[in-house]
């Protein structure tokens, strides 16, 4: 496949891996945060970890979107659905999040639920207008990536005076979630979690661009480099970051440059910035309520705004005890050191946030490096 | 006047329908067996005109040999895609069945459950294809039924098979016989089926030249079954549903081994993976109708690729790894890239990722 195979090379990673390790220090370990959910999934499906150093680890990070999303916000999806008989649209992988009494979306659409799959918060418009006398609800979730489309739709839809159109906005933002990290007590104050530094999105920065993340490299001393979602993207970043390590420099880069620039995408920000506006807080599943991490949308397209269309309330639905998710997004334990994953906690029967999508960090691992706990208990 | 000779008008096959009245058992319900099903499979235990068929015994049963049965019901959508429809499918997919237990496949049962408004028309088309491969296949279908639901209770068209067959004595293929040390042979490219289908759904339309790869596999078989010694041949499963990944995950538990698979060895057309690539599918999930893993002896996997290759259904044919002893029925794959990975059951349905 042309400028795709590119960047799959298993030569040129055997090469790259082979510099990385050169390059390491002897005295010293490395552990980077990957952020992004399509990183964690390069990396698992890949068998990046496999490639890298012993020395090198990989903390797989809170940036993804369906891992993140609290329960109330899915029983809010499922009660528009199913007590107010709204066609509700979701993207593929939102359906299987489980959520208040044994629900899911799909659990619910099997309970006479009218859930649809899209592709794309075009096609959910597309289905209100071809449902003119039914209330049609986007489930819009997300990181910056999947902001950009909602608000065009909300646009759109206000253009043409649609009637039955609403979102029921979560989506959130990357850079409060990483200073949330950052300003964790296990990684501020108590230095037990050693993030080295950060890969930076990819699908994020090509929209919010690579400036937002200079206050990191310069507020926490941690240096961010931005990398595409190949495999090859993945590999040459963490070469990148163990260098700014062994220089002790701290800055941005970008290993991203085909498509990520300072600024990002200017026509994308205005649309987002005309839809919506700063939530004070959001609850992130695994990471509980993070100040100014989330948007809603603003009183200029309240008919759009399903929270005030169908009146809403959110419940918080706290996660179950012993779940350790918190601590696995933080990079403070890793998912064989919680005593639910792989027993009660599998990718069929989630218990906790990181379960539920290929890219959280204990899915990825159930699904892709068990084989590695073997040889850790062995070893 | 004597008693004026019966006319039946016959049924509209341009404009006509399905109603309740061709699911009642009455004069429709039997005109709609003639015309449609009853002229399209045609065959000596059909005209029979019995609830029932009267089969004779296979001489493979008088040596010793083992009957075979196996059923599959079908429900996709759309019927009809690129390479086939619901009609071929429903008899490719049982003899399929029928053949990965190493049996010869004899006969077919097909069940059909209509719904109310369904045009007569493409009734028509996919009998006529599930019959045109019931013949190259050389598997007669020799009793059927046909039930008509309401408006809204069903999808057009389902279709239950049933398949009977032999097994000759000797021949014990199944999910439990892969053995450490066996060689894993897959017989062609990977995914086509599932992504021909996926094409054409409605929220999804892409244009694609995939098509699905449906195709009856028990002449594939009984070549690979005549190249390798007795015995040799240990599993054999077609990577349907789940696909190719889900089924050594299968064979790996009923088993007790492990597997360690290459992808750069596992077959996969370009557009297929393209697809993939577009939708955040993995190939390794996606369904197959036309393909088989077999597990076989190391000394007879040269023997049995050679004679795979030569069939026009296994052309591609390739060896992709081997079962190992792994208490944790681990089936992990080295990756094209050079790391490793375990290949998990599907969780699930397939679904796209957000970004």
């Amino acid at each position: 496949m042309k400028y795709v195979d590119e960047f799959r090379d298993g030569a040129l990673a055997r090469g790259l891996a082979e510099r990385i390790a050169a390059e390491l220090r002897p005295d010293r370990r490395y552990s980077f945060m990957e952020f992004c959910g399509g990183h964690t999934h390069a990396i698992s499906r890949y068998g990046i970890a496999e490639l890298l150093p012993e020395a090198v680890r990989m903390i797989h990070g809170p940036g993804c979107p369906v891992c993140v999303l609290p329960v109330g916000r899915i029983d809010q999806a499922i009660g528009i659905a199913l007590q107010r008989g709204a066609i509700v649209c979701s993207y593929g992988d939102t359906l299987r999040v489980p959520a208040s009494d044994s629900l899911s979306l799909m659990k619910a659409k099997a309970r006479g639920a009218d859930i649809r799959m899209v592709y794309s918060a075009a096609d959910a418009l597309k289905t209100a207008r071809a449902n003119p006398g039914r209330e049609v609800v986007f489930f819009a979730i997300g990181f910056e990536t999947t902001t950009p489309p909602t608000a065009l739709v909300v646009q759109q839809a206000a253009r043409e005076g649609l009637r039955n159109f609403s979102v029921l906005c979560c989506h959130v933002l990357t850079p409060s979630a990483i200073t949330h990290i950052l300003e964790s007590a296990e990684v501020r104050q108590y230095g037990t979690v050693p993030i080295d530094g950060f890969i930076g999105p990819a699908h994020v920065s090509i929209v919010i661009g690579s400036a937002p993340y200079e206050h990191f490299a310069e507020e926490y001393r941690k240096p961010v480099v931005i990398a595409g979602f190949e495999p090859l993207d993945v590999m040459q970043a963490c070469l990148m970051l163990v260098r700014q390590v062994n220089a002790s420099r701290a800055a941005v880069e970008n290993q991203f440059a085909r498509a990520v620039t300072r600024q990002g995408n200017l026509a994308a920000q205005r649309a987002v910035s005309d839809v919506f506006e700063l939530r004070e807080r959001f609850e992130w599943r695994g990471l509980g309520e993070v100040p100014y991490s989330a948007l809603k949308i603003r009183a200029a397209y309240a008919e759009f705004d399903a929270e005030r269309r169908f009146d809403l309330h959110y419940r918080p639905v706290p996660d179950h005890k012993q779940c350790e998710c918190g601590a696995i997004l933080r990079g403070v334990k890793k998912p064989v050191d919680c005593r639910l994953f792989g027993t009660v906690c599998t990718p069929e029967n989630p218990m906790g946030s990181c379960m539920v999508s290929s890219e959280g960090a204990c899915a990825a691992h159930y699904s892709y490096g068990r084989f590695r706990d073997v040889r850790e208990a062995a070893a | 006047m004597g008693v004026k000779k019966d006319y039946v008008r016959p049924l509209d096959l341009r404009q006509g329908r399905i109603d309740m009245n061709h699911g009642a058992g009455g004069r429709a319900s039997m005109q709609l067996i003639d015309e449609i099903f009853a002229r399209a499979f045609d065959n000596d235990y059909l005209r029979q005109g019995n609830d029932g068929a009267r089969l004779p015994v296979p001489p493979e049963l008088l040596e010793g040999g083992q009957l075979v049965m196996a059923c599959d019901g079908h429900i996709v959508s759309p019927l009809f895609f690129p390479g086939g429809d619901i009609g071929c499918l429903a008899v490719h997919g049982t003899i399929n069945d029928v053949a990965m237990m190493g049996a010869r496949p004899l006969y077919l049962s097909a069940s059909f459950i209509l719904e109310e408004g369904f045009a007569l028309a493409e009734l028509a088309r996919v009998v006529d294809s599930m019959a045109a491969a019931a013949r190259q296949a050389g598997v007669p279908v020799v009793t059927g039924d046909t039930k008509v639901v309401e408006q809204g209770k069903g999808d057009g068209c389902f279709i239950a098979t049933t398949g009977v067959g032999v097994v000759p004595r000797g021949v014990k293929v199944g999910g439990a016989q892969a053995r450490p040390g066996d060689v894993l042979i897959v017989s062609g490219t990977i995914g086509e089926h599932g992504v021909a289908v996926l094409s054409q759904r409605e929220s999804l339309e892409f244009d694609t030249a995939i098509v699905s790869d449906t195709a009856a596999l028990h002449t594939l078989v009984a070549g690979m079954l005549g190249a390798v010694p007795p015995g040799a041949l240990h599993v054999l499963r077609d990577p349907t549903r789940g696909g190719l990944g889900t089924t050594l995950n299968e064979i790996a538990r009923q088993s007790g081994v492990g597997m360690w698979i290459d992808e750069a060895s596992i077959p996969v057309q370009p557009q297929v993976e393209a697809a993939c690539e577009l939708l955040g599918l993995d190939p390794l999930y996606i369904a197959n109708e036309g393909k088989l893993v077999a597990a076989v002896a190391p000394e007879a996997a040269e023997a049995l690729l050679a004679a795979m290759r030569a069939h026009p259904l296994g052309q591609r044919a390739a060896r992709i790894g081997s079962v190992v002893a792994d208490e944790h029925r681990f089936v992990q794959m080295q990756t094209r890239f050079g790391g490793r990975r375990i290949v998990d059951w599907l969780s699930g349905e397939p679904l796209p990722r957000i970004c």
